[in-house]
């Protein structure tokens, strides 16, 4: 792996590696010194040219327990062409010798302009393309399925995936690239996906997709999802005409206290409910859901930065080189120093 | 000028056809026949090679006035040269646009100064493309320019009332309207086809309806109003539908398709490589197979390579933030004879009739698109099908690089352009321009 662009194109075993290396990760944010030294020496650039505080402070954290140096680089976002052209400021990293660049950008496929083009030899992590691929996203979303699943059936989730597991996607799935990210790796690990959203958040050609899609969220739970997750509706979706009002969205597409009582009604006692955050209580889901034991909303947080660390390790500690067993090995003997 | 000005072509396949020398002299084609000499005449030996009049592009943008950094007059039209043309029709997309006469006889004039080929300025049909006020068409068309096209390409004629008044009004002329048919509402912020690949990659879909309600609108205006109306670009399988019923009910529409959309597919947007982005933009394999039988059959009538070249840096950067367009001069030929004649659609003889005889006559250029017989304007491709070459952008005449051909292998090379009796183009390479360049002085002199 040369960069982590989109999950699209992350094969089952890589997935796995970096699920696997976040668990390993994941112990060492529980210990006292929450700090590896395998990245000394190496600088990790936060290219943001959209706003995000969340997850730009993920990966800081990652990139810091992983003895990196960390630089922020915010390019005030904006859809007209002004100031420094990407190619500008990828030369001028270039010319810092950044080891690894790590963008989050409002336009599609960005990132992999980055890591295509020769303007730049870091390797390259998407935190988020427009409305394409948010990968590191999803990989927090499985690590957070993956040990839900492993604990209920009984397994260690160390090298294990999501075959069987059913989870319902909903909400604004035509400008998600959250959806679109975790539609590609839960296939790739075994899940099957159900996406809901108003027939105008569903782009066209997503009929082709690998995956169910309903309209209808209350036939959807009652199909018996084990998990569902719920999208974040943007502002300016608001008032496009893309529904007639967001009480009717809510009503219609939000996961509220009824819905919440359904999924003990249709006996689900393991169904978690995920969010990538930031919420909108009232909109999308309920106070009572966000709070409830279901919820998965800060667990997902918290691995955010285990995966994102497993992922910075694995592109940079092993550099153009197979990563898989020394990745593993060199990590427990830094464990045991 | 020391050149001689008598050339004799050696037993070149007319058409693809029968072998026949052909003597040029003065500007003309003095003379058709087998074993003409070649006493006092410059001899082509055009073995293997095949004679066509000299291709016709509808649809160019040559970028001057105002953009002289992505390409002159002088530029453009030795790609076009080179390219196997002896006539363009040259965009009104300038800056400023070319809606008065004034502007129209500037680029006309630069057109003659030189010399590669003749330059026919699009008028705009709008004042500044805007949309909302009729240029001043019968000036431009009383102009030196003589302008019988008129386009606002780039942007739609959107409002039905203007579109009606404009295909309307240009009757006084006989003038068409050239249409870009683009709903603007349907493709706010649109970046490519809008399909299953752009489901995948995140951008804002360019649905096909957003061009096939405004041919279909259109071509019930041509009717009602009995005008010409020409579609740029054409690029869905149901815009091809439309335009074989309006064709079959005798409305009297002509159709145009870019080479890049006979060959190419959305499918390469997968690389966000913004050398592939275009408006309209790339369709899918069933639009390219529609296309070219359109093509074949006559639906539609010619090939526009909406040559539209830019800098580098309108294109060195996010899909989002690109320039839409390709270069398209000195591929067309190529990418027209690979996709219709190397793949048994079409011989050669139909290859005139879409890159020639038809653009000619919905350009009314007299002089252009005419048989290679003795007594006609010495307007003569010579092309070598059996040639082989890599696309290099590097190596064109164009000042854009953003050829989607680059680094692909092509068929077919053009061997010389005879312009006016003057070979622009002599063994595949520049030459020199037609000597009578030099008479035109200043355009305001």
């Amino acid at each position: 792996m040369r960069h982590l662009l989109s999950t699209r194109d992350l094969s089952r075993q890589d997935a796995i590696e970096i699920l696997d290396v976040a668990e390993e990760m994941s112990a060492v944010g529980e210990r006292e010194i929450k700090k590896l030294p395998a990245l000394r020496g190496r600088t990790v650039v936060n290219l943001f040219f959209e706003d995000s505080t969340r997850t730009r402070i993920s990966f800081e954290a990652a990139a810091k327990r992983l003895s990196a140096d960390v630089i922020t680089f915010a390019v005030k976002g904006s859809s007209v062409s002004k100031g420094e052209s990407l190619k500008d400021t990828a030369q001028t990293l270039e010319a810092m010798s950044a080891d690894a660049v790590v963008i989050r950008h409002w336009a599609s496929g960005a990132p992999a302009r980055l890591a295509t083009s020769d303007w730049i030899d870091a390797a390259v992590i998407n935190a988020g393309d427009g409305m394409h691929e948010h990968p590191t996203q999803a990989l927090l979303d499985a690590f957070t399925l993956r040990r839900h699943w492993a604990k209920i059936s009984g397994v260690p989730a160390i090298g294990s995936d999501l075959s069987s597991m059913a989870v319902t996607i909903v909400g604004d799935v035509l400008h998600s690239r959250v959806a679109r990210s975790n539609l590609w790796l839960l296939k790739t690990l075994g899940a099957s996906v159900t996406l809901v959203a108003p027939p105008t958040l569903v782009p066209v050609g997503a009929e082709a997709w690998p995956c169910r899609i309903t309209y209808d969220l209350d036939e959807a739970l009652a199909a018996r999802p084990d998990a569902v997750m719920m999208l974040r509706l943007q502002a300016e979706r608001m008032n496009a005409a893309f529904f007639p009002s967001t009480r009717e969205y809510s009503r219609r597409w939000g996961f509220d206290d009824a819905r919440l009582a359904a999924l003990d009604t249709h006996g689900l006692e393991h169904t978690v409910i995920m969010h990538p955050g930031p919420m909108n209580r009232g909109l999308e889901i309920s106070a009572g859901a966000a709070d409830s034991p279901r919820s998965t909303v800060l667990a997902q947080v918290r691995n955010g930065v285990s995966v994102r660390m497993a992922a910075l390790y694995l592109l940079l500690s092993g550099e153009h080189q197979a990563t898989s067993v020394p990745a593993t090995t060199q990590l427990t003997q830094e464990n045991s120093r | 000028m020391t050149a001689p000005a008598r050339y004799l072509i050696r037993g070149a396949a007319l058409l693809g056809r029968e072998r026949a020398d052909l003597l040029i002299a003065d500007g003309i084609i003095a003379e058709v026949g087998t074993g003409l000499s070649a006493a006092g005449a410059t001899l082509i030996d055009a073995d293997g090679l095949v004679a066509l009049p000299g291709l016709v592009d509808l649809h160019t943008h040559l970028r001057e006035p105002g953009r002289e950094d992505a390409e002159t007059v002088e530029t453009g039209t030795r790609a076009a040269a080179k390219g196997g043309f002896t006539a363009v029709h040259a965009m009104a997309n300038s800056t400023p646009v070319a809606d008065t006469a004034g502007v129209v006889e500037q680029v006309y004039s630069l057109g003659r100064r030189a010399g590669w080929v003749e330059v026919r300025p699009v008028g705009a049909v709008t004042v500044g493309l805007g949309g909302t006020q009729l240029a001043e068409i019968g000036a431009m068309a009383d102009s030196r320019a003589g302008v019988r096209v008129f386009s606002d390409d780039g942007v739609c004629v959107s409002d039905p009332v203007l579109m009606r008044r404009a295909l309307e009004y240009v009757k006084a002329f006989n003038g068409v309207i050239a249409q870009h048919a683009q709903e603007p509402r349907l493709t706010e912020g649109a970046q490519m086809n809008e399909g299953a690949v752009s489901a995948v990659l995140g951008l804002t879909g360019w649905p096909a309806v957003a061009e096939e309600s405004i041919i279909a609108r259109d071509v019930l205006l041509a009717h009602h109003v009995q005008s010409r109306l020409h579609v740029c670009h054409v690029s869905t399988a149901g815009s091809v539908d439309i335009i074989r019923w309006a064709k079959a009910r005798g409305i009297r529409v002509t159709a145009e398709v870019t080479p890049h959309h006979l060959l190419l597919t959305d499918e390469l947007v997968r690389s966000y490589n913004p050398v592939y982005k275009v408006n309209p933009p790339l369709r899918t394999g069933e639009d390219v197979q529609a296309l070219r039988e359109a093509l074949a059959d006559g639906t539609i009538d010619i090939v526009g390579t909406d040559h539209a070249p830019h800098p580098s840096e309108h294109k060195e950067c996010e899909w989002a933030q690109a320039a839409m367009g390709m270069t398209g001069l000195e591929t067309a030929l190529s990418v027209v004879q690979h996709t219709m004649i190397n793949s048994g659609l079409m011989d050669w003889e139909g290859f005139a009739r879409v890159t020639s005889r038809a653009p000619a006559a919905i350009g009314g250029l007299e002089q252009q698109g005419r048989p290679c017989v003795a007594g006609e304007a010495a307007n003569v491709t010579l092309v070598d099908p059996a040639a082989r070459w890599v696309v290099d952008p590097d190596k064109m005449a164009t000042m854009g690089r953003n050829s989607p051909f680059a680094g692909t292998e092509l068929p077919g090379a053009v061997h010389a352009t005879f312009f006016r009796g003057h070979p622009t183009v002599l063994d595949g390479r520049l030459n020199t321009p037609h000597p009578t360049a030099a008479e035109e002085s200043t355009w305001t002199g």
